[in-house]
């Protein structure tokens, strides 16, 4: 079953990126501690995003006309590895390049390419995605937050919540209710971009558990939209969310969300000399996984460079990936304190910590566990 | 040559000489003669035997599918083991013997637990500082005592005559390891779809128990590992016919690592049937966990890594890219 995963490998063309998307990102993290560089997905640069978008590194799938590189999706797995494993701060450009984008250019109006792809390529425009709401989290069928049809566009009401780098972005693309009711479910959502400095707007911080702010309550209180905001057609706004969450998917970020903390212990197992054979074991458990998982995602690119959308797979790779993601600061935590004649740094501690306490969030985000294991429980024809 | 080429004569072919009546049989006792000569006949055994010596030439990457249909079959000879004793014969010009090889890593009056070593004729012995093909007789077999098993606890109280082709440089076993694997990958997907076709049609509360969400969640883990066996497997046989020690350790390592699980989720749906002699589950559970314990469980492989990659100073994304993608 899912034999179509199969092993790949990276063209060359594309791994020859790789030296100078790494020299960039060696100089952006230089100075950062190691806890910083651990926060990578919540790193927020747009100082950086800009260089990246300046150096061609954004944009990597879409068209050159739209100031794209028109490279396909290895392109983008080399230059996200590299960003992750290093631990570079991609907040800023992460979620307009990884999904804005692409969505945009699969449903937009020629217009709106031309208006927000090139600026998106060159780290200008800086998106964050509206779905949750208080009272719809997985169920993102029962959005409430209405944008009613005007004469002339959009009048915008209610609310978002974990709109993440909301407070630093240009614009939301929001899934909205645009007509029937809740209970209608699929039927009547609608994806329309908002520019977030429109009157009627107001984002409030959450702070997290470590402290960090990165998502926010976004309000809307009569937000007057153009008629051109509405993304494809009205009423398909769920069919275009569900091919964006197959894309989120995908990707090489479903393995490397503690992969700094990792190396950041085998630096400090190097610097102790301590090689017995629990740690060793240890070390070589969590490679094998890693380049295991690491082959899974390259797989599961190679269906997406042929055009496919292995919606089925990228659950898989993710959930096995996320499981990962999350034993590491858990068994590292053990192994540190387990050790307690042999006490870790304060920079390795306070990384160790920083991943314990957000790592739930990998498993949450883009797709909780159980629902994602319902896709593959439908994809082994069990439902 | 395309894999599908390769691989759907060998599928049909497993499938007529190794039904499990027919797997029952040899592990029951009955002469596996026929059936080895069948494999003899296909010219399969010498997949990897270079061109040159009257090989098909081909490289282990092609032939890892054929390893893991061994193992969706659970076909009850040492195929695996021998295809790479003839690569390992014919590189060093030895004459190989017609019938089955098996591997094992023996010092002379030691024990060691060899799979297939109940119906090999021959068997590679890994000595430590070199290698011999001694023939079965030439040491003491024992039936290990597990029901059904093929294993055999081996022992030879000094070096065994016979020719000694050289080692590959850490010697049998991540051969022997990555061969396993595939035939682990193999049965776990045999396992995955037996279960999941089970979960499909067991009504109990008056639905299939596959609707509920809760054998749902259990048998998406399933999959997610029987897909990383998989993988893993492919990944220890990507590079030449020897592997490297960081490719073989990957594929052990992990198809170790997810044995236990998939076997146990499999029994878990099946209830108490899963577990009986005359249900096929068995056939393939028991092989899971019996080729989880040959050539280095887990944690060997594990240790073999870690220290491996202790000895670096590169990320561990680098580390993985260079040594077990390489």
């Amino acid at each position: 079953m899912f034999d179509t995963l199969a092993l790949a490998s990276l063209p060359p063309e594309d791994e020859a990126l790789r030296p100078a998307i790494r020299e960039l990102v060696a100089r952006a993290v230089a100075d950062m501690p190691v806890d910083r560089r651990a926060r990578s997905w919540q790193g927020f640069d747009a100082a950086f995003s800009r260089r990246l978008g300046q150096a061609g590194f954004l944009g990597l799938n879409l068209p050159k006309r739209y100031g794209g590189q028109e490279r396909g999706p290895f392109a983008r797995f080399v230059v996200v590895e590299e960003l992750l494993s290093a631990g570079a701060p991609v907040a800023g450009h992460w979620i307009a390049d990884r999904q804005s984008a692409p969505l945009i250019c699969n449903y937009g109006t020629e217009a709106q390419r031309a208006f927000y792809i090139p600026r998106i390529c060159k780290g200008e425009a800086l998106f964050c995605i509206g779905m949750s709401e208080p009272g719809s989290g997985s169920d993102l069928a029962s959005v409430r937050t209405r944008a009613e049809k005007t004469a002339t566009g959009w009048l915008l009401n209610g609310q978002k919540i974990w709109t993440t780098n909301s407070l630093h972005s240009d614009y939301m693309i929001a899934l909205l209710r645009t007509s029937g009711k809740p209970e209608d479910r699929h039927a009547g959502l609608s994806q329309l971009i908002v520019d977030l400095r429109l009157p009627g707007v107001t984002i409030r911080p959450i702070v997290d558990l470590t402290g960090d702010a990165h998502f926010a309550e976004v309000f809307f209180e009569n937000v007057e939209l153009a008629d051109d905001a509405l993304i494809g057609r009205e009423g398909e706004g769920w069919k275009q969310v569900t091919a964006e969450l197959a894309f989120e998917r995908s990707g090489p970020e479903r393995i490397y969300s503690s992969v700094v903390l990792l190396d950041a212990w085998v630096r400090h197992l190097r610097e102790t000399g301590r090689a017995d054979d629990a740690t060793l074991a240890m070390v070589g458990g969590f490679t094998a996984r890693l380049a295991t998982l690491r082959a899974m995602s390259i797989a599961c690119t190679a269906r997406l460079a042929l055009g496919e959308s292995p919606v089925v797979e990228a659950s898989l790779v993710k959930d096995l990936g996320t499981h990962f993601e999350q034993e590491l600061p858990v068994a590292i935590g053990d192994d540190l304190a387990g050790h307690p004649d042999e006490p870790a740094s304060t920079e390795l501690y306070r990384t160790l910590l920083y991943v314990t306490q957000v790592a739930p969030s990998f498993s949450l985000r883009g797709g909780t566990r159980e629902i994602l294991r319902g896709i593959i429980a439908r994809g082994l024809g069990l439902r | 040559m395309d894999s599908n080429e390769l691989l759907e004569p060998f599928e049909r072919m497993l499938e007529t000489i190794s039904s499990p009546a027919q797997v029952r049989a040899v592990e029951q006792g009955a002469s596996a003669a026929s059936l080895w000569d069948e494999l003899v006949q296909s010219g399969f055994l010498d997949a990897l035997v270079p061109e040159s010596a009257g090989g098909a030439g081909l490289a282990l990457a092609d032939v890892e599918p054929l390893w893991r249909a061994l193992g969706r079959h659970a076909v009850p000879v040492p195929v695996a083991e021998t295809m790479a004793a003839r690569f390992l014969l014919a590189e060093a010009g030895v004459d190989a013997p017609q019938g089955p090889i098996a591997f094992a890593a023996a010092r002379p009056g030691q024990d060691a637990i060899v799979p297939f070593g109940l119906v090999a004729e021959h068997v590679l012995v890994d000595l430590g500082d070199g290698m011999v093909l001694a023939s079965v007789a030439s040491g003491q077999a024992e039936p290990t005592g597990v029901a059904g098993s093929l294993a055999a606890r081996m022992r030879w109280d000094r070096v065994p005559d016979g020719p000694g082709p050289p080692a590959p440089e850490h010697g049998l076993r991540p051969m022997a390891a990555v061969l396993r694997a595939a035939a682990m990958a193999g049965a776990a997907a045999r396992l995955l779809d037996m279960t999941t076709a089970y979960a499909n049609e067991r009504v109990q509360f008056g639905k299939p128990i596959g609707r509920q969400q809760a054998l749902q969640q259990n048998l998406a883990v399933m999959a997610e590992d029987t897909v990383a066996c998989r993988l893993a497997a492919q990944l220890g046989c990507a590079g030449g016919v020897v592997p490297t020690l960081a490719a073989a350790a990957t594929a052990k390592s992990v198809t170790s690592a997810s044995a236990a699980r998939i076997a146990a989720t499999a029994h878990a749906v099946h209830g108490a049937i899963g577990v009986s002699e005359e249900y096929d589950l068995q056939l393939y559970t028991r092989r899971l966990h019996e080729w989880r314990l040959a050539d280095g469980s887990e944690s060997y492989w594990n240790r073999l890594l870690g220290r491996a990659r202790l000895a670096s100073g590169d990320s561990s994304v680098d580390w993985v890219r260079a040594q077990v993608f390489a």
